[in-house]
């Protein structure tokens, strides 16, 4: 190495780069920036030794510490589930009154009921669980399918018109689109189930729809209008309503014959969680027993 | 005197060809690292039962979600963590993403994480949602997408969609493009057949009225029947977590 020159002004030495008479001063890196850089060369050899790190055939080096995210989150959820065992007590083996009469047992229930309620039933239910047009509410003790805890158990796990093989399934006819009715009888019918709920109605289109409602309605809906909890079909005689109990709405139900959908939960939720969540649904509202 | 040495250094820098050589040969190098891996990817793919190529409706409705930038605020990607895997189900796959052209893992979640949206609400919902997010989930902060019920779904183009696909590695057959158009109108339509549709794609193509208007295929159609069938396809009853090649 030739002897390197030195810049008179700053006494700093120079690279020996030289353009068009301009020198570079060959000043250190930082101490800092240097240790910094040293330990990342650093760190950088020993996780390619602890980790995985290099792209091979079939597949990364695994590191000599075969650390896996897949392996560690199955712990995890391991050690969870044997918690979650030991806190539940005999929720596997109670029955669904069990655990409703039992403090300890009901306490844990509702505690889980409420998590798995707000991160997938609010959703449509509300995150109070007073529903919505078209969503039942399930704080009250107005029931489509039924409210006792067996009940709200099986909806849960099999859901309504999901698809599921044991789903709860009944389907209203939609009368107008579908053409079944004409829609000077649809109008009278809406007046019947307007009545029907003690409002005031045209009497002459009440009389008109009387035996409409027996050929058409009464299968399901009962003769008296107050619903089959086995079908699904709502209670037309009480204030009530799942798509609205306005003349208009009344109509368009008839017209469209709208069901709801609800999931089934069985692939997403254990036996256990469905439990306590089918008494945290029947404590909070006027559950059947 | 070393190659090192600033004087065949300065020999390399002042002479254009040979650096353009020395840039080519150094970018080379960085550019196998990151490609080369790619040439074994099925190393990365899981074997697993179930996965197939998007059904040309899901296909649109994917273009749809990519259009309207859903990927922005939703990721499609299950860590393997607890809390995520308690939330959203099963840990994603890899082998979940590999028709997936550009991949939708996304990067931010100001909304929930879709990987297994499929199957958890129903289509009336996510129609009432999609329309109004807010008359469902009043604390939400989704914009609304009213107008995808309103557009009829453009699909001129199908068939070289599915070729472009091809092209990239998804296997569709000749006889896949040949009918994409009679099968993407056989999936929105419960009253006609859907037996080709499923001869081609499987039996649990999920075959619905999924927008709500049964005389007519809209945006709205295609995109809730791509979401409900988000994280449906893997059959989880035969995928073995804890073989020793699934683990990493």
């Amino acid at each position: 190495m030739a002897e390197r020159e030195k810049d008179a002004h700053s006494g700093v030495e120079t690279t020996g780069h030289e353009w068009d008479g301009i020198k570079e001063l060959d000043n250190p890196l930082p101490r800092w920036w240097l240790w910094i850089f040293y330990g990342c060369i650093v760190f950088a050899v020993v996780y390619w030794v602890l980790m995985p790190a290099w792209p091979w055939f079939g597949g990364p080096t695994p590191g000599i510490l075969h650390k896996s995210d897949r392996a560690q989150v199955a712990v995890d959820i391991d050690a969870l589930k044997a918690r979650r065992t030991a806190e539940a007590g005999q929720l596997s083996n109670a029955s669904l009154e069990q655990i409703e009469k039992d403090p300890a047992m009901q306490s844990y229930a509702l505690a889980v009921g409420q998590s798995i309620f707000g991160d997938n039933c609010a959703t449509c239910h509300g995150a109070g669980g007073t529903g919505g047009k078209g969503y039942a509410n399930l704080r009250d003790d107005v029931w489509l399918w039924g409210g006792t805890l067996e009940d709200i158990q099986r909806t849960i796990t099999y859901g309504i018109r999901s698809g599921d093989p044991d789903a709860r399934v009944s389907q209203m006819p939609s009368f107008g689109r579908d053409q079944l009715l004409k829609p000077e009888q649809i109008n009278d019918l809406t007046e019947y189930v307007v009545a029907l709920s003690h409002r005031p109605a045209d009497p002459v289109a009440v009389q008109r729809a009387g035996q409409l409602f027996t050929d058409n309605c009464a299968a399901c809906h009962g003769p008296t209008g107050i619903g089959n909890l086995q079908l699904g079909a709502p209670n037309l005689a009480d204030r009530d309503w799942l798509y609205g109990g306005d003349r208009k709405s009344i109509h368009d139900q008839i017209w469209f014959g709208r069901g709801g959908v609800m999931p089934a939960w069985r692939h997403r939720f254990d036996a256990n969680t469905i439990k306590a969540l089918a008494v945290y649904i029947h404590v909070n509202s006027g559950g059947q027993s | 005197m070393s190659i090192f040495s600033w004087k065949s250094h300065g020999k390399l820098e002042r002479h254009s060809m040979l650096l353009l050589i020395g840039i080519v040969i150094v970018v080379a190098i960085g550019g196998l690292v990151e490609v080369t891996p790619l040439f074994f990817l099925q190393n990365t793919i899981e074997p697993v039962r179930g996965m197939r190529p998007y059904t040309p409706l899901e296909l649109e409705g994917r273009d749809i979600y990519i259009r309207e930038g859903c990927y922005l605020c939703h990721s499609q990607m299950i860590r393997p963590l607890r809390d995520e895997v308690e939330r959203y189900g099963h840990y994603s796959l890899a082998a979940e993403s590999m028709y997936d052209h550009p991949f939708q893992w996304g990067s931010e979640r100001q909304g929930p994480d879709l990987a297994r949206v499929g199957g958890k609400y129903s289509d009336g919902w996510h129609r009432d949602h999609l329309t109004d997010p807010r008359a469902v989930v009043p604390e939400s902060i989704m914009p609304p997408y009213k107008f995808l019920a309103e557009h009829d779904l453009d699909y001129h183009d199908l068939q070289d969609k599915l070729r472009a696909q091809r092209i990239v590695g998804v296997p569709y057959t000749d006889e896949d493009i040949t009918n994409a158009v009679a099968d993407l109108q056989a999936q929105d339509d419960p009253t006609g057949s859907a037996a080709g549709l499923q001869k081609r794609y499987g039996d649990k193509v999920v075959v619905r009225n999924f927008g709500g208007d049964p005389s007519r295929v809209t945006e709205m159609d295609a995109l809730i029947a791509y979401l409900q069938m988000l994280g449906t396809l893997v059959d989880f009853a035969t995928y073995k977590a804890d073989a020793p090649a699934n683990q990493r």
